[in-house]
């Protein structure tokens, strides 16, 4: 079956960019820097005794290949090395700080993705009128934001103006967390029936979640609109018109499908948008996730951190990418039956 | 096709946020009341590095906006809207410089590739999906990190991040290009193949090239900008919009200018390219001729 090939063969290609993801993370940890042993010591404070120790331990005198292989040995034995800001290993910082930024992922793709396709279906059937416009522009403007500006203003207006929402963090000061189950407030206060602290974890995911959806919104609500006029235009839906099919029928069952195809392709692209703009968001909120590690680790020049960060994110994408592409497989028939 | 162009208000008023920053970064010593004076200073590599340096007036810190200080003043007592306008010379500096240079290094990578096929193009193609593979701010931010903070490194950072994206480009603008008929008519009457390159293929590939160069000019300030306000990129005391930013966060509850128009800046500035980019595609592109 055509499906099960592609799907295969998608999963063995995943094998070769992640090799390849790994040679740049190399590249850029033991090449680009002046003094790699320096950089990975901690820069220009660092003392000479460390920058000795960390020469030998990561075999920075042996040739750039031997190096590599002592880089991937480390990497499948799940080492990332040590975070010198948090005198921990790199590993056990980013799986600690990884649920409240899948967390926070999930919820901004809720916010996003739905309103998204609704704001791009509706543009696409009142095309060219106000409504169609007004949401046009909006969009536009929100995916030329800066996103760190967008949440200061946000955390500004309704935080300091309007005290409505959170200023910042994952739960209210003084707040114990809920039980552990999963690491995702929302679920844990659910499944441990505390509903003070599921009020206050939602509360605090409102701003983060839109400041980090907002540019996500208003590309899918753009491609949404696009790939719907472009559909609606096509033969097969003035077939289906002339045949009598009523017109909620027509946007739904058939324009809608089609039209979903690219969104979705767009959905997975801008889950790595996501992923960065998770660095700048969770700083000025102050949310305990990996972005907010980076950012802090970038400052305090902690570099096995930043590289550590890098290519756990660029993995996360990888597969984020692939399984949208699996999921484009299953619904476009063309894919299937091996054209497209 | 100009004339399509000039029927659409968005595309217009995105031209005009352009033309108004290229005129506020020429003018920018015209506009400004505070100047600030460019100092050599040796770097740790041994090198030496120009820093922007801003004369300090204490007891005029933290002023709101009003006549004298059209956007107010910082908490040195600097004035921002003159910051904000010089600091859209380096904005608009970091801008050009990564998107010409990536530019140039994509289209020749990108154009052999497709050009010529084979085992050059399945490796390019395999280096560029690597490369694609990581988010643009990460990897620049990966690549800043290791050479150390300033302008010339994430400038750098960005080249190295957005090259990639051209070279697939121009490679898939090459494929579609090469099998058409009056490249075989060419071919025909014995032309080489740098002359169908340059003369007949690349020409034809220019007009996604410039839409997207025009989008990516405000993707690259998004990025720079965010770089810049983590503490990569420009150094403490330049007037650059995402430091600035950065640096009004810690003030911004009692002095709301310091990180709002830099910020409206950026905004602008990006809306400027996007608009502009917009407007471009739909002008270029025969699919969207509604």
């Amino acid at each position: 079956m055509k499906t099960w090939e592609y799907i295969v063969r998608r999963l063995v290609l995943l094998i070769p960019v992640i090799i390849g993801v790994t040679i740049i993370t190399f590249v850029v940890s033991h090449v680009i820097p002046a003094d790699p042993a320096r950089a990975f010591a901690g820069g220009p404070k660092a003392q000479p005794e460390t920058i000795a120790r960390i020469r030998a331990e990561l075999h920075l005198d042996k040739p750039l290949w031997e190096q590599y292989f002592y880089y991937l040995n480390d990497l499948i034995h799940l080492n990332l090395g040590k975070s010198f800001l948090e005198n921990r290993p790199v590993t056990t910082a980013l799986a600690q700080y990884f649920p409240a930024t899948f967390e926070l992922t999930i919820f901004t793709m809720l916010f996003a993705v739905p309103l998204g396709i609704v704001g791009g279906i509706i543009s696409a059937i009142r095309q060219n009128k106000l409504s169609d416009h007004a949401t046009r522009i909006i969009a536009i403007v929100g995916y030329s934001l800066p996103i760190f500006w967008l949440a200061l203003m946000l955390q500004y207006a309704f935080a300091y103006i309007f005290p409505i929402l959170p200023l910042e963090g994952r739960l209210s000061v003084g707040m114990a967390s809920p039980q552990f189950f999963t690491g995702f407030f929302v679920l844990d206060s659910i499944i441990s029936v505390n509903g003070a602290t599921l009020v206050s974890a939602l509360l605090h995911l409102v701003l983060p979640a839109f400041t980090l959806g907002f540019s996500t919104l208003a590309i899918i609500l753009r491609m949404t609109r696009s790939s719907m006029l472009e559909v609606m235009g096509s033969d097969y839906i003035r077939t289906a018109r002339a045949k009598g099919v009523t017109e909620r029928r027509v946007i739904y069952r058939h324009g809608l499908r089609n039209a979903l195809i690219p969104t979705i392709t767009v959905t997975g692209l801008q889950f790595g948008a996501l992923l960065s703009g998770a660095v700048l968001t969770e700083t000025i909120f102050n949310w305990p996730g990996m972005g907010r590690f980076a950012a802090h680790a970038v400052l305090g020049l902690d570099f096995n951190s930043v590289m550590g960060f890098t290519l756990i994110v660029a993995i996360i994408y990888v597969i984020a990418n692939l399984i949208v592409d699996l999921l484009y497989a299953m619904i476009d028939p063309r894919v299937k039956l091996g054209g497209g | 096709m100009v004339h399509l162009f000039r029927r659409s208000l968005l595309s217009m008023i995105g031209l005009t946020l352009i033309i108004i920053l290229l005129l506020v970064a020429l003018f920018a010593p015209f506009l400004a009341s505070q100047h600030p004076s460019y100092v050599e200073v040796s770097t740790e590599q041994g090198t030496t590095r120009v820093e922007e340096r801003w004369e300090i007036h204490f007891d005029q810190k933290l002023l709101p906006p009003s006549a004298d200080h059209l956007f107010g003043t910082d908490d040195y007592g600097r004035d921002i809207f003159s910051m904000v306008v010089y600091g859209s010379q380096t904005s608009l500096r970091i801008c050009l410089l990564v998107v010409f240079i990536a530019t140039i290094i994509g289209v020749i990578l990108g154009g052999l590739a497709g050009y010529f096929g084979g085992a050059l193009d399945e490796i390019l193609m395999r280096i560029t999906d690597v490369f694609l593979a990581i988010p643009y701010l990460i990897l620049a931010m990966a690549v800043a990190a290791a050479l150390g903070r300033s302008i010339d490194h994430i400038m750098e950072a960005m080249i190295i991040t957005w090259w990639p994206t051209y070279a697939r480009l121009i490679r898939g603008q090459v494929l579609a290009i090469r099998e058409q008929q009056f490249v075989e008519a060419a071919r025909s009457v014995g032309a080489s193949n740098s002359r169908i390159l340059f003369r007949h293929i690349l020409p034809n590939s220019f007009a996604p090239l410039l839409v997207e160069i025009t989008l990516d000019l405000g993707a690259v300030l998004l990025v720079a900008a965010g770089l810049s306000f983590i503490g990569l990129g420009a150094s403490p005391g330049t007037a650059e919009w995402g430091l600035m930013i950065s640096e009004g966060r810690t003030v911004m509850f009692h002095a709301w200018w310091y990180v709002t128009f830099p910020g409206l800046a950026i905004l602008l500035v990006v809306l400027g390219f996007n608009l502009l980019g917009d407007g471009l595609r739909d002008v270029t592109d025969p699919k969207l001729r509604r």
